[in-house]
């Protein structure tokens, strides 16, 4: 086992966060988190970091208890990319993903010509290396985001705990980071990210993890886990999972699923030319139709 | 790269402000006579011997401590400044954020008014300086939460406390003689800065500035936020205490020489950024330099503009307002 948290609580005396939380991450797997905000998502990612005393249980890297390893060789191994921050200070994107070599320098050594290498390959392979003079400060927010997966390859460490990486992204760069993941995952990467979005799970996921009021109610393959019933456990709204195709799911929630614009233009229609619909002379005829009436 | 070629240029003008300003004085020395003065120093030069015991006397004995003072202190409130302001992540903090010069005042007063000595006033500065800033941290440590956000309200705290605390010292001070003295203590300047004084203080505060400009990288990680260091491998409570008490000890250091002397901590970084950008690696060099000229250059007003010479921290304020409000142009542009 790569990771553990076992048996992890955390938390205020009067508000618990993380409750009991138990997991195993396998080298290679790209686990999806998944839960409504507040979940403790993010609390968790950050406890398998070892940023966090914990009041109970403890975080496993390779066998050993995160406390007793050093600091600096834990970073070698394990690399966060935060959820996007506002940044205070505006640095050359080139120099934020230079900070991933710190784990690999001693106190006095300077960055060397490799590290800027190194740091430039990985601008490069998420395609943002025209940023790299560019201040931190005065970039888009998913490219911000680009820049700390650039920082964290740099950290060259092979597992990755990534705070809901999608978000800010626009649709085609969101793409893009997950064929990212998929093909850093054959190459043994190890990815534990949260995500907001079931899809996403269901596209590169290898498992998923859901968690609630801080703790796991479902732990397993996308496809096992990924249900209608799940889903409305985890966000109280009612979504159906289509399976398009063998091993290939796609979440639709229920109401928007069902052609929205459609009914609600044919009901102005009706109204505006003094028709009265009856429910039965639809071919849309469902409850939801009658509400909008 | 252009930006490079700032460190050179302010080492340049550091050496010709420290010049020009052994020139300046109701004696007057001329630049040849200084070149006069080394020369003959070096042994070559032609300088009568009652001339160059004299020109030794005002150069070494009086001016130029003086004006290493004025660098030092100059120094050390931009460098803690600057790692000040990376390191609670806020463009706006400045050194006494953590109470430290509020408590270096307050000793400074107390040992006015109970030992009357110059060296009580130096040593209660020193001690005070620092106990103000363990109080703050201490305060800090009583509950959990945001690190950076219960530093800063402990060091609010800490600050007002010994504000009053000091309150209490001026109120019980016999008004003829002991509050004047504070008063003008604690407006700030370098007539008390003798070669004793300075030499007393240079190495540490020299070696404070040097350690703190080799932290420059780490710096740079602190601003990313605690998280984020941490991952990177960073001890951050380690490594912040360790960076507090080198910027408390140049910063107490300076009250020791100086009284306050406000501003410079908070403007010289902003200048620095300004013209190198946030990159601490540049920034807290240039910074170093930029606040050795600058109060160098403020002291060399406040000794002669008038034939009174007025409080070096007034100079400071008076110069450092408008100035500031200059910088706020550059606020919306991320502190570039």
């Amino acid at each position: 086992m790569l990771l553990v948290a076992d048996n992890v609580s955390f938390g205020f005396p009067d508000k618990p966060v993380l409750r009991d939380i138990s997991l195993a991450v396998q080298k290679g797997e790209i686990i999806s988190l998944l839960g409504p905000n507040g979940s403790g998502k993010t609390t968790l990612l950050k406890t398998l970091l070892g940023l966090y005393q914990l009041d109970k249980g403890q975080i496993l890297f390779e066998g050993r208890s995160i406390t007793s390893l050093r600091k600096k060789s834990l970073a070698r191994n394990i690399a966060y990319v935060p959820q996007v921050h506002r940044a205070s200070f505006a640095y050359r994107v080139i120099d934020v993903v230079l900070m991933g070599r710190i784990p690999h320098k001693t106190f006095f050594s300077r960055f060397s010509p490799a590290d800027q290498e190194i740091a430039l390959d990985a601008l490069d392979k998420l395609s943002i290396l025209h940023l790299q003079n560019k201040p931190y400060t005065q970039i888009s927010g998913g490219e911000r985001q680009l820049t700390l997966i650039a920082r964290a390859m740099t950290q060259e460490a092979h597992t990755f705990i990534m705070d809901e990486p999608a978000n800010g992204l626009d649709y085609g760069n969101q793409i893009k980071l997950l064929e990212g993941l998929m093909d850093l995952g054959g190459e043994g990467y190890t990815f534990v990210k949260s995500t907001h979005f079931p899809d996403h799970a269901l596209w590169i996921a290898d498992r998923v993890i859901m968690l609630k009021e801080g703790s796991i109610i479902a732990d397993g393959a996308p496809d096992d886990v990924i249900t209608s019933d799940n889903l409305f456990a985890l966000y109280g709204r009612e979504v159906n999972v289509h399976s398009l195709r063998e091993n290939f799911k796609v979440c639709i929630p229920k109401k928007l699923g069902n052609g929205k614009r459609s009914t609600v233009g044919r009901s102005f229609n009706s109204i505006s030319n003094g028709y009265p619909l009856t429910l039965d002379s639809s071919p849309y005829t469902s409850q939801r139709r009658g509400e909008i009436l | 790269m252009k930006k490079n070629i700032w460190i050179p240029c302010l080492v340049f003008l550091l050496v010709f402000t420290i010049l020009v300003s052994l020139t300046l004085g109701k004696f007057e020395i001329s630049l040849s006579d200084i070149f006069d003065f080394l020369a003959t120093a070096a042994g070559t030069g032609t300088l009568a011997k009652e001339k160059y015991e004299l020109l030794a006397n005002i150069l070494l004995d009086i001016r130029m401590p003086r004006i290493i003072a004025a660098a030092l202190i100059g120094s050390a409130l931009s460098v803690s400044g600057a790692a000040f302001q990376s390191m609670f992540i806020n463009p706006l903090v400045s050194p006494g954020l953590l109470g430290v010069l509020a408590g270096a005042s307050f000793g400074a007063a107390l040992g006015m008014i109970a030992f009357d000595s110059w060296f009580a006033v130096q040593s209660g500065a020193f001690i005070c300086g620092f106990a103000a800033v363990l109080v703050a941290i201490g305060i800090a440590r009583l509950y959990r939460g945001d690190r950076l956000l219960m530093l800063i309200l402990g060091g609010i705290i800490s600050g007002a406390l010994f504000t009053s605390l000091l309150s209490i010292v001026k109120y019980v001070a016999d008004p003829y003689d002991q509050l004047p003295a504070i008063v003008y203590w604690l407006m700030g300047g370098l007539s008390l800065a003798d070669g004793k004084t300075v030499g007393l203080v240079a190495l540490p505060i020299g070696a404070g500035i040097i350690c703190l400009l080799f932290f420059s990288r780490h710096l740079n990680i602190l601003s990313m936020g605690d998280d984020e260091a941490k991952s990177l491998g960073i001890n951050v409570s380690r490594l912040r205490m360790l960076l507090i008490f080198l910027a408390t000890l140049i910063s107490t250091l300076t009250v020791v020489v100086g009284g306050l002397i406000g501003w410079v901590g908070l403007i010289i970084p902003h200048v620095a950024r300004m013209l190198v950008g946030p990159d601490n690696r540049r920034l807290m060099p240039v910074a170093a330099l930029i606040g050795a000229i600058y109060l160098i250059a403020v002291d060399d007003v406040a000794r002669l503009i008038f034939t009174v010479e007025i409080p070096l921290g007034i100079v400071t304020s008076l110069m450092g307002i408008p100035f500031f409000i200059l910088v706020l142009k550059n606020a919306r542009k991320g502190w570039a």
